[in-house]
């Protein structure tokens, strides 16, 4: 789809029925606007160095299955930490909400939480734990930087998608708990069958883009020494003095984030519709 | 590879154009350099008129610079290069002196060696810390003549099961390491090919602490590193045995910019330190103390 087709889209919305004039503007202008930058870069003195340093054909097709094939060690450290931050974020958000005096070392401790691990850049977090908690030499704990790494990448995502949820749980109207209440459900059986079905729903959205930036630091475990994408492509840079394996592993990164954000951006638009349809029904 | 050459032409063009700003003295330049050779720092086009600007990694390390730190090269295991101290700091400093730049007109400047052949103008005249030669690195930047030629060897923890290996194909079931970007992890792969693959750290100290928390087995680089990490450094780790890389022994070279007006005169000086044995000489002050480790092939 070109970008001349969803202003098109759009513009029908805004528009109505000056959408094909709408659309042919759009398309012009955005030829004019990519032919121009197109042209700026390829006479610019240096592109033909660039070309043969970050877009050399016979480099890419040389490379490409070795990175690709490194490519499923990200994928599977996103999936296995999506799943674990989806729990251990919901947690912490829950934690953060418990009312009362009880629960305060408990809030405490998970505002502590989210605020120490938003505030070290993750490449520490993943330095300290890869290198050192196995230098710790503690009989039964692993010394596998892939488990250190996801553990720190995990640590990580968790405070910020806890603080996604508790979002989500905020913007829930107080009514709603007490319906709930009043109806005789037990503060917990409120929190998870009436609040927290809402919550998460809201923020989808920004909890896919938490995880397109997750998928993305996947990259960072290679200064522990796992063999990741761009470790690979990096090895591939060195052995050849020449930069194309990384713009293969930028590729292969857009390719799988390009679309959840274009998903992303579809569910945002079909929940919209749903307000707009449910207030005019209202 | 005629797209290469065409390219290699306007790389040439555009370090030129950046050093002259004018084409006209690249043809000038290359005149010169390819007819008799004028190797005096009048002549020489250089980062900054009249000084040699050397580059080289920080950390700079043993046994390669052994000064203390200073400057830039801050920290327990750095190490200055602008005393002259260690066999790279030895071999840089005798180039210079070959060119005829006394020790107060050379100056160094820090920067990582996947740098060295970054695409652009070069903030260094030449740059070493032990880049070994090979075809495809040769393509996108000049190599001087090399200055030493090194093995690969493996370092492991004593006791270790990985220290009862006698050939390159008992270290098969082990977990390697070396060190990103290195000419090691090919000739892993390309003498050993192990079964797991090898795990890939930025620097050698990294590699050496997976090392020491059982996160690898056994650590390649290249001979004279492993000879430091192994008895000069602490950590009490042992030399496993040495072999020889996939296309023979690692031969380094100087780094310079692709068609640098500078390669001919670094070349010819770099041959005359061979011939006069001057070279030899400073093999032997500064990497002859390395104990013998066993060849494995």
């Amino acid at each position: 789809m070109s970008a001349g087709e969803v202003e098109g889209q759009r513009g029908s919305r805004i528009l109505g029925g000056a959408d094909a004039r709408y659309a042919a503007i759009a398309t012009l202008s955005t030829v004019v606007v990519l032919g121009v930058l197109a042209t700026a870069v390829v006479t610019s003195a240096g592109w033909p160095t660039v070309k043969e340093k970050f877009f050399n054909g016979a480099e890419f097709r040389f490379w490409f299955s070795d990175v690709a094939h490194a490519f499923v060690t990200n994928i599977q450290l996103f999936l296995i930490a999506e799943v674990l931050i989806l729990i251990w974020a919901l947690t912490i958000a829950v934690i953060r909400n418990l009312p009362g005096p009880v629960f305060f070392p408990l809030r405490a401790m998970a505002v502590i939480y989210t605020d120490v691990f938003r505030g070290i850049p993750t490449i520490l977090v993943v330095y300290l734990l890869g290198f050192g908690v196995p230098a710790l030499g503690l009989s039964g704990v692993p010394t596998s930087e892939r488990f250190w790494g996801t553990v720190a990448l995990v640590l990580v995502y968790s405070a910020y998608v806890a603080e996604v949820y508790r979002a989500g749980i905020d913007s829930v109207h107080p009514s709603q708990e007490a319906a709930a209440r009043s109806l005789g459900l037990s503060r917990w059986q409120s929190l998870r069958h009436v609040i927290l079905p809402q919550a998460v729903r809201r923020v989808v959205p920004p909890l896919l883009n938490d995880f397109i930036g997750l998928q993305k630091d996947t990259a960072l475990l290679s200064v522990i020494g796992v063999v990741e994408v761009f470790r690979q492509a990096e090895l591939g840079t060195s052995a050849d003095f020449n930069y194309t394996p990384l713009v293969i592993a930028a590729v292969l990164f857009i390719a799988i984030t390009i679309p959840q954000a274009r998903f992303t951006d579809w569910l945002i638009a079909r929940d919209r519709r749903k307000q707009l349809a449910g207030r005019a029904g209202g | 590879m005629a797209k290469k050459l065409l390219v290699l032409a306007f790389t040439a063009f555009a370090l030129a154009a950046s050093a002259c700003g004018s084409p006209a003295s690249s043809s000038n330049s290359s005149g010169a350099s390819s007819g008799a050779l004028n190797c005096t720092p009048a002549a020489l086009q250089t980062h900054t008129p009249g000084t040699l600007t050397i580059g080289t990694d920080n950390p700079a390390y043993d046994p390669y610079f052994t000064g203390p730190a200073g400057g830039q090269w801050k920290g327990q295991y750095n190490h200055d290069p602008t005393t002259g101290k260690g066999f790279e700091d030895a071999v840089a400093y005798a180039v210079a002196q070959q060119l005829g730049y006394p020790t107060d007109k050379v100056d160094w400047t820090a920067l990582g060696w996947k740098q060295s052949f970054a695409p652009g103008p070069k903030d260094f005249d030449f740059y070493l810390a032990q880049v070994s030669i090979n075809p495809q690195r040769e393509q996108n930047a000049d190599f001087s003549l090399p200055y030493y030629s090194s093995t690969q060897a493996i370092v492991a923890k004593p006791g270790s099961p990985i220290t009862k290996a006698t050939s390159l194909a008992d270290l098969k079931g082990y977990q390697l390491g070396t060190e990103s970007g290195t000419t090691s992890y090919d000739d892993i792969q390309a003498k050993i090919a192990p079964d797991k693959q090898p795990k890939v750290y930025d620097t050698t100290n990294d590699a050496t602490q997976a090392l020491a928390n059982g996160q690898i087995d056994g650590l390649v680089v290249d001979f004279p590193s492993a000879y430091y990490i192994a008895n000069v450094e602490p950590g009490g780790l042992k030399i496993v045995g040495q072999f020889t890389g996939g296309g023979g022994s690692e031969q380094w070279g100087l780094v310079m910019a692709k068609d640098s007006p500078l390669t001919a005169c670094v070349n010819k000086a770099m041959a005359s330190l061979k011939s006069s044995g001057k070279l030899q000489a400073i093999e032997q002050q500064w990497l002859a103390n390395l104990s013998h480790a066993p060849m494995l092939s």
